[in-house]
């Protein structure tokens, strides 16, 4: 056994010891223990660096508020998880933690050269001095503080973890399963409220693990807690969540609980779920955080051995593990004295109680002379000694405002308390009001914003029987809030330990100077210098000096130093602390892992992928596929090894002289029926709907009511009160959403219901001169004759017996068709398509190609010839707009006379002077060579490629005033030069149309 | 996430939702009526409320419904809902 642990007591196992590795050294430690106590029991307090001035540190306390034992513990190279708290790392076998910000040890760290240099390095030094020269932030600065700062390092291996996400309603949430805590679920529990206790720890029990002489209504507090917990587990509306922690206070009650599920065990079963995102929806939340002591601040208060004195009572009561043989006591608070006298009698020699307070309990100083333990009063400490461990305590005393300097106290441990500080953290997130209480020296949650009680230490009530009856009474309301009326019991509870005093700020020290290296904030190096600094170069703000100095900052959110940092700077600016102001609290209390957040959403299942009924036939055939919205389109099919260019121009020739067939299922379906289908059809499009003919259809655009072109599709009218509305297919959602928007809330007098059809059709689109004879054979009771069906025709009748819509309609400037069928039947009717027209050498074409042949033929993609701003008349399709309608959403904008000025951009075509050139999309384009910048700049590229069937690339593009320009010349400036183009109709292809009418 | 009651399907979460700007905002019944600054007013300007804000929610992944709500946007507490159609309501102490 260790010469720190203690023969008995403590909730460890002493049967069950632990082999682990800390920094490659074995150690043993106890079931029971964590990775701070275990090293503890080892006599090893130097734990970590600090992250600026790479400090050697040790523990300064004992649960989630530890800033300075920052580990990575290594399970294997995908599970290294860095910056755990060595205080909250349950012990396991096996388990390998390595300290971090050190190199190339803990012992020897050459980084620590930072804290000679620390009169360099004040505060804001980062903001100041790499400002200069601009150069070298990338290749000097960056790299240099990187490799010296950060806090751990990442998993060299993707995650293999599972990570659970769970939605949960309750009609008490209550955080924390200290006293008032269990109190609180045993009293809401009792009323018949649905009750979620959580606690951050592996064991519930809050303050009552580290008090072994507690009696709670006549029985020690141990055996009570177990009775509680007993009955809260037997409870069936009682759910217990240990290693939980409520980490987020979002608006509405909904609590974000992070519960680790197997990070304390040897070895997790295969697959198991590692965490669990919890999303609580309370009705009433019930916070029981309990306090945090306060540190004293006073120079070189960061030596390896100087702790919390709650923390050393923590380490002695619950894991039996004594914090040094001679231990100091420096104190502003009664209960640090009963921490010093269980010490002793647990073998520890007390070295001296230096109390910062003149007056002190008679009763606790005639205590402490009967263990024969020297108590100064009125002290100060002027500093320590020590490298790696402290070794003595350097007193002063204070008398008046004078501090006079006293002698050394050897020591191997410092234990201190500045009293307690309420935990507002939660009670803050939720926007809460927090209360200043005087008598306290502490703010307390004040005016809650949401459905929110707070219970015990952390609204400022101390005792343990107070403790008790505060979480039962605040308990029974939180029921009678939810809807459970309850009755309010009492308990009857003695302890050891007294509850007075309290300090907030810095020690004095000779002269009012601020010492030297007197920490406020641990984890990110703050001390009193910086706060007097950042005050005297003018941040007066609390809000400020927190960003400038970093205080209360990162993954500690000022746990240990807030209250101290602002009494500080009230001091300074001379106001009273409540006027100083709080800063905020920020979520999450303690870190948590992207994992957990993360939970099923990875992989696969990171979002859902929308595929057509053909995906899999175009899969089996070697489509490339891309992503369009969620859906995957299939882009092109290569042939033996051709590249993406060889095959769409093999795709767009074969279809140009024979037959493509093409998976359209993906554009947006809705169906618009009712006896005003037509006239909303009216209102909402550009074009006239009311002489479209039953079995016509017709190219719509939509505009928003700012007269810019929003989507656009072929409407077919099926009959008189019902029509078949296509929309682009990323669009598909907002025009449905946009239609419903109008329906609903502003033409309420039409009688006209929508359908979202787009996942019930599966559309194939066959087009080239041989279409016709390639679906003939398949189809039965329509007539595809171009008198019977001429372009824009639909038809009802079946194909393979099977119900279909057949449009013909064309995208690619041929005699096109496109068939519509239940989706269950797509694949089979495209492999029946497919196979008839093998005799008329069809080819399958993806989006690429389609992209290609619209664009010979002129015909615009919404979003990408269009860009939010552009009219119908701007792209060339002033021809849809039915001009002589009364109103359509968008007409009033049109006709604002700058939406019709000739120097609109205006879609165009162009030709680039040397045919092989193909230009960039989105390449700015200018009306004169040779330009520099800054240039005028006229339009841009909106589409191009080159175009096989012609023998040239091609391009659309909008350019000011550009229908104005055919033929002129026109230059697109690139970084090798500028390359001239020809204005020229956007229809590059069969400008008369007759292929398409064949 | 807020919490969000559809007036026909009762209290749902956010995520369930699409905001749909502010309420009360009526299409123009004959916008070529309107002169150029009457149709921008119409168009683009908003209250831009600070405290009680009447705005529309549409229940997307639900009944897919428009409806309206009374919201505190300094608070984020949602004070009526209430069916596209009806009148503000009034809420407790007169406050519009
Ligand atoms: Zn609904």
């Amino acid at each position: 056994m260790s010469a720190f642990r203690t023969a008995t007591g403590g909730r460890i196992d002493r049967s069950r010891v632990i082999e682990f590795e800390f920094d490659g050294v074995r150690y043993t430690g106890l079931a029971g223990d964590t990775l701070a106590s275990a090293l503890l029991a080892n006599g090893v307090h130097l734990m970590g660096r600090s992250f600026k001035y790479h400090r050697p540190r040790g523990v300064l306390g004992a649960g989630a508020e530890e800033p300075n034992a920052l580990v990575g513990v290594w399970r294997d190279e995908a599970r290294y998880t860095p910056n755990l708290r060595a205080t909250t790392v349950e012990l396991y076998a096996g388990l390998k933690a390595e300290s971090q910000n050190r190199s190339p040890s803990l012992t020897v760290d050459k980084g620590s050269v930072n804290s000679l240099l620390s009169p360099f390095i004040p505060a804001g030094f980062y903001y100041k001095t790499f400002m200069w020269p601009k150069g070298a932030w990338k290749s000097l600065y960056e790299p240099a503080i990187r490799e010296a700062a950060g806090l751990g390092r990442a998993p060299r291996l993707a995650d293999p973890d599972r990570y659970g996400n769970r939605h949960a309603h309750c009609d008490v949430l209550v955080i924390g399963a200290g006293p008032a805590g269990i109190a609180a679920a045993r009293a809401a529990a009792a009323a018949g409220a649905s009750v979620i206790l959580c606690d951050e720890q592996a064991e519930f029990g809050g303050s009552l693990l580290a008090d072994p002489t507690a009696e709670i209504d006549g029985q020690p507090a141990a055996q009570w807690l177990a009775a509680s917990l007993a009955e809260l587990s037997a409870a069936s509306r009682v759910t217990l969540l240990g290693r939980t922690t409520a980490f987020g206070y979002f608006p509405h009650n909904h609590v974000g609980l992070n519960q680790k599920l197997t990070d304390h065990l040897d070895k997790p079963a295969e697959g198991a779920i590692r965490e669990r995102l919890w999303q609580v929806r309370a009705s009433q939340v019930l916070i029981a955080q309990g306090a945090i002591e306060r540190p004293l601040v006073f120079p070189g208060n960061d030596l390896p051995g100087i702790l919390l004195a709650s923390a050393a009572r923590t380490y002695l009561n619950r894991y039996g593990v004594r914090v040094g043989e001679q231990i100091a006591v420096v104190t502003a608070h009664d209960a640090a004295y009963q921490t010093a006298f269980e010490l002793k009698a647990a073998g520890a020699g007390i070295a001296v109680i230096a109390d910062v307070r003149a007056d002190v309990d008679a009763a606790l100083l005639e205590q402490a002379a009967g263990l024969g333990i020297t108590v100064r009063r009125a002290a100060t400490v002027l500093g320590t000694t020590g490298k790696l461990r402290v070794t003595g305590l350097v007193l002063g005393s204070v008398s008046g405002e004078a501090v006079q300097a006293g002698d050394t106290i050897a020591c191997d441990a410092v234990i201190m308390s500045g009293g307690f500080t309420p935990s507002v953290h939660l009670h803050s997130q939720s926007r809460g009001k927090l209360e200043w209480q005087p008598a306290l020296g502490a703010f307390v949650p004040g005016e809650a914003a949401e459905a929110t009680l707070s219970a015990g230490a952390c609204r400022g009530v101390f005792g343990l029987a107070a403790v008790l009856n505060d979480g039962a009474a605040q308990g029974a309301a939180a029921a009678t809030a939810a809807g459970h009326g309850a009755g309010v019991r009492t308990y009857q509870a003695s302890e050891a330990a007294r509850h007075g005093g309290g300090f907030l700020g810095a020690l004095p020290q000779p002269g009012g100077k601020p010492g030297k290296k007197a920490f406020l904030d641990w984890q990110n190096d703050v001390t009193t210098r910086d706060i007097a600094l950042a005050i005297r170069e003018g941040f007066v703000s609390v809000e400020h000096v927190k960003r400038y100095t970093t205080n209360g900052m990162a993954t500690d959110q000022g746990k240990t130093s807030n209250m101290n940092a602002l009494a500080l700077v009230a001091a300074t600016l001379g106001k009273p602390i409540p006027e100083c102001g709080l800063t905020t609290f920020r979520m999450p209390y303690t870190p948590v892992t992207f994992g957990s957040f993360a939970g099923y959403s990875r992989g696969d299942l990171f979002e859902p992928v929308r595929r057509t009924a053909i995906h899999d036939w175009a899969r089996e055939h070697g489509a490339v596929f891309e992503d369009v919205g969620a859906w995957k389109r299939a882009r092109y099919f290569p042939r033996g090894g051709e590249d993406m260019h060889e095959a769409v121009n093999r795709e767009c020739i074969a279809l140009r002289h024979g037959c493509g067939i093409f998976d359209a299922s993906t554009l947006g379906k809705i169906e618009v029926v009712g006896p005003d289908a037509a006239t909303f059809l009216e209102r909402l499009y550009v074009n006239s709907w009311a002489n479209l003919k039953v079995g016509r259809s017709r190219y719509g655009i939509l505009c928003r009511e700012d007269g810019f072109v929003y989507d656009d599709g072929v409407i077919a009218r099926l009959a008189e009160d019902r029509f078949h509305v296509t929309t682009t297919t990323g669009g598909a959602a907002r025009v449905y959403a946009f239609m419903e928007d109008y329906l609903q809330t502003e033409w309420q007098d039409l009688r006209v219901w929508l359908t979202s059809i787009t996942e019930q059709y599966s559309v194939i689109a066959v087009q080239g001169p041989n279409a016709r004879r390639v679906l003939e054979p398949l189809i039965e009771g329509v007539d595809l004759s171009a008198t019977a069906l001429p372009h824009m025709g639909v038809a009802t009748g079946r194909i393979l017996g099977v119900p279909m819509r057949l449009f013909r309609v064309s995208f690619t400037g041929e005699l096109g068709f496109e068939v519509n069928v239940p989706a269950d039947y797509g694949r089979a009717v495209w492999e029946a398509i497919f196979a008839s027209g093998e005799s008329h050498g069809i080819v399958p074409y993806g989006t690429e190609a389609m992209h290609v042949l619209r664009a010979e033929k002129g015909y615009i993609i919404v979003g990408q010839e269009t860009d939010g701003t552009l009219t119908p008349d701007d792209a060339g399709l002033g021809w849809a707009i039915g001009r002589q309608k009364a109103d359509f959403v968008g007409k009033r904008s049109l006709a604002r006379a700058s939406m019709q000025t000739a120097d609109r951009k205006q879609l165009v075509g162009l030709r680039t002077v040397d045919p092989a050139v193909v230009l960039e999309e989105g390449a700015q384009i200018v009306d004169s060579p040779g330009q520099t910048p800054p240039m005028r700049l006229i339009g841009h590229v909106t589409s191009s490629y080159h175009s096989a069937v012609l023998g040239h690339s091609i391009a659309l593009a909008v350019v000011r005033g550009g229908r104005a320009r055919l033929g002129h010349t026109l230059y697109v400036p690139m970084p090798e030069g500028d390359i001239p183009v020809t204005v020229t109709s956007t229809v590059f292809y069969d400008a008369d149309g007759a292929r398409l009418h064949g | 996430m807020l919490q969000i009651q559809c007036p026909y399907c009762g209290v749902r979460p956010e995520s369930e939702f699409a905001y749909g700007g502010e309420a009360h905002i009526a299409r123009p019944t004959d916008p070529s009526t309107l002169n150029d600054d009457q149709w921008a007013e119409f168009l683009y300007m908003r209250t831009n409320t600070k405290g009680v804000h009447a705005e529309r929610w549409r229940h997307a992944r639900g009944c897919n419904r428009f409806f309206n709500a009374l919201r505190d946007t300094t608070s984020d507490r949602f004070l009526a809902f209430y069916r596209t159609g009806e009148p503000r309501p009034v809420l407790a102490g007169g406050k519009p």
